[in-house]
Formats: structure tokens, sequence, C-alpha cells
């Protein structure tokens, strides 16, 4: 379980993150959605330790982030930011490979190739598993990227974004592909995602964040209410129920 | 999986071409000169050739290998844990703070010797260097042409400091040769500093994939439990170490340490794993021949080799921009 207790960021004086507390149970989708400038990038950096916290804690599995050895934590949870690495000339195969790093730091073993070509067919590039990163489009990269995390088999899956560049096939099934990880295998899965609809139809949890404090955290259909959303939207919103999922339009 | 042992044989076969080519230009390199060497004397004691072959022609063919080998990994390096292709220790700095360190030790000491001089050298390189990384972190807008441009701009910053130093103690002359780089004076008693290179490189071996994943930026760095910090920094120790040595006993090679890596990315990659020798040997091929055109174009004198390895280099690297160029409309 992560466990965030009074989470504040300050970059200069405005307060990015403004004391938020949260329970993100285990074996769920988590998704955390909200306008622009809500924090919940920042949110999500807070708790993998790649953005230092200016105050309160974040536990995994009882244990501070900051407490845990970088290794270790690296073999528990792994994150998945915007990249800006679009000119480096490595292979698919070889990021992939990066994600096995915390396990055999020199040589992959037989198990990890396993692991990683498995990785590779789950995001469909075993065509281009030799192609340099630098001769992909957007959506073959960021499929790449998240190879590499799923081959890191992290117990914790955070995931910034990571739809953007997919088109909706790949999307769809990038979700779908979570989903299996979460019933499957038990992951945790915490997301931060822009299309309240995708968070709707896939996810255990939802987040709601509003100018970095916690605006309401609940099961889907709790935060899938118009007047819920109009509140921190701004806008209106209109949801309906399509297949028995909860569908938000809006305009 | 066969593609990935085609990929390893492939490798493999390349590296040992590289080896073969520049064992044979070794050879060549040691036949060469303004003096002939007479074979068949040069392993009998007391010989003039065996005097030219052990005092002059094997320490300078030992100098350019490990120069060519060591300016292009930590070229190479550096590249990676910059995160830009046309950042080298020319272009960031690093070369020009070398020989600022040498000059304050040829102020302080009335006798300096070559290991205090590499001390400095070192240090002043680390400095300039650092200093360069951490504007660099501290930049904005990280334009790809920009942060070389930057680095020139720090490198010229610390060379006028250098000349000042060298006008007002007056020593103008020494300095010279350290500005431009030559082998000519790697002999015997004056290049065993290089073999100090040495281990270093093994440095660079054993950090190769944590350099190619601080390559990849510092949150895929931190997810992987790979503390980016450091490894920058053991980056930045080995530029300075590698680039202090060399310009004691040869000068500055410009553009050895940009080329090279660039061109073997190209049709390589970027994974130092891999590359990493392939890197080093192509650098070595690159100033063995730069170093026999030197010795035959005014044949029985010599040229200083930073003029080659800048008329060669500076042409393949106005390439590589076209190229970068080209690509870049692609996309």
């Amino acid at each position: 379980m992560i466990k965030i207790n009074e989470l504040e960021k300050k970059y200069g004086r405005k307060k990015v993150i403004d004391k938020i507390s949260l329970e993100i149970p285990k074996g769920k989708i988590t998704s955390i959605i909200g306008p622009n400038g809500a924090g919940k990038s920042t949110l999500l950096g807070m708790i993998s330790r790649t953005i230092e916290r200016n105050g309160g804690s974040v536990l995994i599995d009882e244990v501070d982030v900051k407490d845990w050895e970088n290794n270790e934590l690296a073999k528990h949870l792994g994150i998945l930011k915007q990249s800006d690495s679009v000119n480096v000339r490595i292979t698919i195969e070889d990021l992939v490979g990066f994600g096995r790093y915390p396990y055999s730091e020199g040589r992959l073993t037989e198990e990890d190739r396993k692991i990683i070509d498995r990785s590779i067919g789950y995001m469909d590039l075993e065509s281009i598993r030799l192609a340099y990163l630098d001769e992909l489009s957007g959506g073959q990269r960021q499929r790449a990227y998240i190879a590499s995390i799923l081959a890191q088999d992290t117990e914790y899956i955070l995931l910034d974004e990571p739809l953007n560049n997919l088109d909706m096939k790949y999307a769809s099934e990038f979700l779908k592909i979570l989903r299996q990880l979460v019933d499957d295998l038990k992951k945790t899965i915490v997301i931060v995602i822009h299309d309240i609809n995708f968070a709707a139809c896939y996810s255990d949890f939802i987040v709601l964040l509003k100018e970095g404090k916690l605006a309401k955290m609940g099961t889907v259909r709790e935060i899938m209410d118009a007047r819920v959303l109009e509140d921190i939207y701004d806008m209106p919103f209109n949801v309906l129920e399509v297949d028995g999922k909860l569908i938000c339009a809006y305009y | 999986m066969n593609l990935a042992i085609k990929d390893i044989n492939k490798r493999s076969l390349i590296k040992l071409t590289l080896i073969l080519a520049a064992a044979i230009l070794s050879l060549v390199s040691l036949s060469i000169g303004a003096e002939e060497i007479i074979w068949s004397e040069a392993f009998t004691e007391g010989t003039f050739s065996r005097t030219l072959l052990f005092k002059s022609r094997i320490p300078r063919t030992i100098s350019l290998l490990i120069s060519g080998f060591g300016m292009s990994i930590i070229g190479l390096i550096f590249q990676q844990i910059s995160r830009n292709k046309f950042v080298s220790p020319t272009t960031a700095g690093s070369v020009s703070g070398a020989q600022l360190g040498i000059a304050i030790s040829l102020v302080f000491f009335s006798k300096v010797s070559t290991l205090q001089m590499m001390l400095f050298g070192f240090v002043s390189s680390l400095a300039v260097t650092g200093i360069f990384m951490y504007i660099l972190r501290r930049l904005k807008f990280k334009e790809v042409v920009y942060v070389p441009l930057l680095g020139l701009m720090l490198g010229s910053v610390i060379s006028s400091i250098t000349s000042f130093l060298a006008y007002k103690y007056n020593f103008l002359q020494v300095l010279y040769g350290w500005f431009y780089g030559s082998f000519s004076l790697a002999i015997s008693g004056r290049y065993e500093l290089l073999y100090l290179i040495i281990p270093t490189l093994f440095v660079s071996f054993f950090y190769a994939k944590a350099f190619t994943i601080a390559g990849l930026g510092e949150n895929f760095s931190t997810n992987l439990g790979l503390n980016y910090r450091i490894v920058v920094n053991i980056g930045l120790v080995l530029i300075s170490a590698v680039s202090g040595a060399i310009v004691i006993v040869v000068g500055n090679i410009p553009f050895l340490g940009l080329v090279v890596p660039n061109i073997v990315s190209l049709y390589g990659g970027d994974n130092l794993e891999k590359n990493i020798s392939i890197v080093g040997l192509t650098g070595m091929i690159f100033i063995l021949c730069c170093d026999l055109i030197c010795r035959r174009i005014i044949y029985p004198y010599e040229l200083p080799i930073a003029l080659v390895v800048g008329v060669i280099g500076c042409g393949l690297f106005l390439m590589l921009i076209f190229r970068k160029e080209a690509g870049s409309y692609e996309t």
C-alpha cells in the first residue's frame, strides 16, 4: 500500500502540492485526474522519489521512500515519466533490457531475456526490436518505454500520462494490459491521465486533484458524478451510462 | 533471438577488423620517420636502430594508441552524460581547464614535476568541466547547438586566463606545446604519464551500462535505482583525468573526442556497453592515420597533429551537422 501523509511541495513560494493525505490501495488501478496545473505529475514524482518533497511523507509498504535502498525500491516500484530522450540511438531491445538493471546490473540472465521478450511482445514491438529510438514514431517510442517499465516487473507501477502519443487502438489495448496486470498478477498501478473516460472505464479508484489539493478520492461511481466534476473543472458535464460504464460527455 | 546473436557476431567481426587495422597502422607508424630503422639491427644491443625504436618510435606509437583510444572514449562518455552530441572535452572547456591547471603549476613551482602538472591539470580540468555541467543543468533552453557554443565560450575565457599567466610569467613558448598537440615529443621519459590513463579506461568499461542509462535522463536512471549524480560525477572525473594526461604529453587534439563517437553512433548506436571498444579502436585508427599524414606531408619535418586532426575533423564535423539537419527535417 502507498500511504501519503501531509505531502507538500513548493516551488519558490507557490505551493504546488498542499498537504495531501491519501492511501492508494494494493492490487488496484488508481487514476489521478484534475485540471492542468493541479499537481498530478508532481504528486506522482514525489511518490516515486524522482521529485524532492518539502514536507510530509510517502510510505511504500510501511517504509518511507527516502529510507528505501535505491536499488531495492527499483525492484518494487517503477515509474514512467514523460520522456524527452528523443534523439538517443538505442535499440528497443536494449531499452527494454535496461528495465532489468535493478536485478542484474551486469549481464542479462536467461530469465531476464525471457521477461524482456515477453514485454516486447506485450507492446507489439517484436518486428522492430532492433530499431533505434530516434527512428521511431512518437507512439512506437512510447510503447518501447512502456515495455521497459513492464520488464522492470515491479509490484507498483506509476505512469505519468502514458497515453500521450498513442492512438485509440494502442491506448485502449494498453489499458487492457494494465487491467490484466492488476487482475492476474496483482500489481498496483497509479496513473496520471487526462482522458477522464479512459480513467472511468479502466480504473478502480479515482483521485481528483485541484490546485494542489485533494478534491476527492473515491470509486469510479463516486467521482463520475456531474456535480463533482463540474465543481472541479468549472464546465458543464453530462455523465452517461453506456454498456455498464460511465462516460462523460463534454464539449 | 537469432537477430541478437547475428548482431553480436557482426560486432565481434567489426572489432576484429579494427584491431587488425590498428595493428597494421602501428607497424607502419613504427617504421616511418626521418631516420630509417634497420630492422635486422633493431634488436641488437647498442645499435642506433635499437635506440630509435625503443626511445622514440615505440613510445610515440603507444602514445598514439592510448590517446586515440582515451580521447574518443571520454568524448563518448561526455556526450552521453551531457546528453548532447556536440559536447566533447574540447568543446566543453575540459582541455582549456587542463591547460590552465598546468599554467598555474608553472607559476607555483619553479621546478615542476610532470606528476605535479598532471595533478594541477586534472583538478583544474575537473573544475571547469564541473562548471560546464552546472551551467548545463541550469540552462532552460538546451538547444543542441547552443550547448557546445556555451562550452566553447567558457573554454576561451579559461584560455585567455592561461595566456595572461603565460605572458606575465614568461612561458608562452612552453604553452604553445600544450595548445597545439603533437606527438613529436612523445619519447621515452616523457610519455609514461599516459599509462595512467589505462586504469581510467577500465573504469569506463565497467560503468559503460551506467553511462548509457544516465544518457536516458535523470528520471529514467533514478527509476532503475541508479544514482544519477554519482554516475555523472564519475564520468567527469574520468574526462578530466584523461584530458589532463593527454594535454601534458601530447597537447590539445581537437575534434577527436567529437567526431569519432559521432561517426560510430551513426552506424552502431549509443549503447556504450556494445560500442565503447569500437569507439576506442576507431579513435586509435583515426589518430594513427592523422599522425602518419603529419609525418609524411613535409617529410623529413612534421606538422603538429592538431593541424591535421583539425582539418579532417572539421570536415567530418560539418558533415555530421548537415546530416543532423537533414535528419531533423524528416521527423
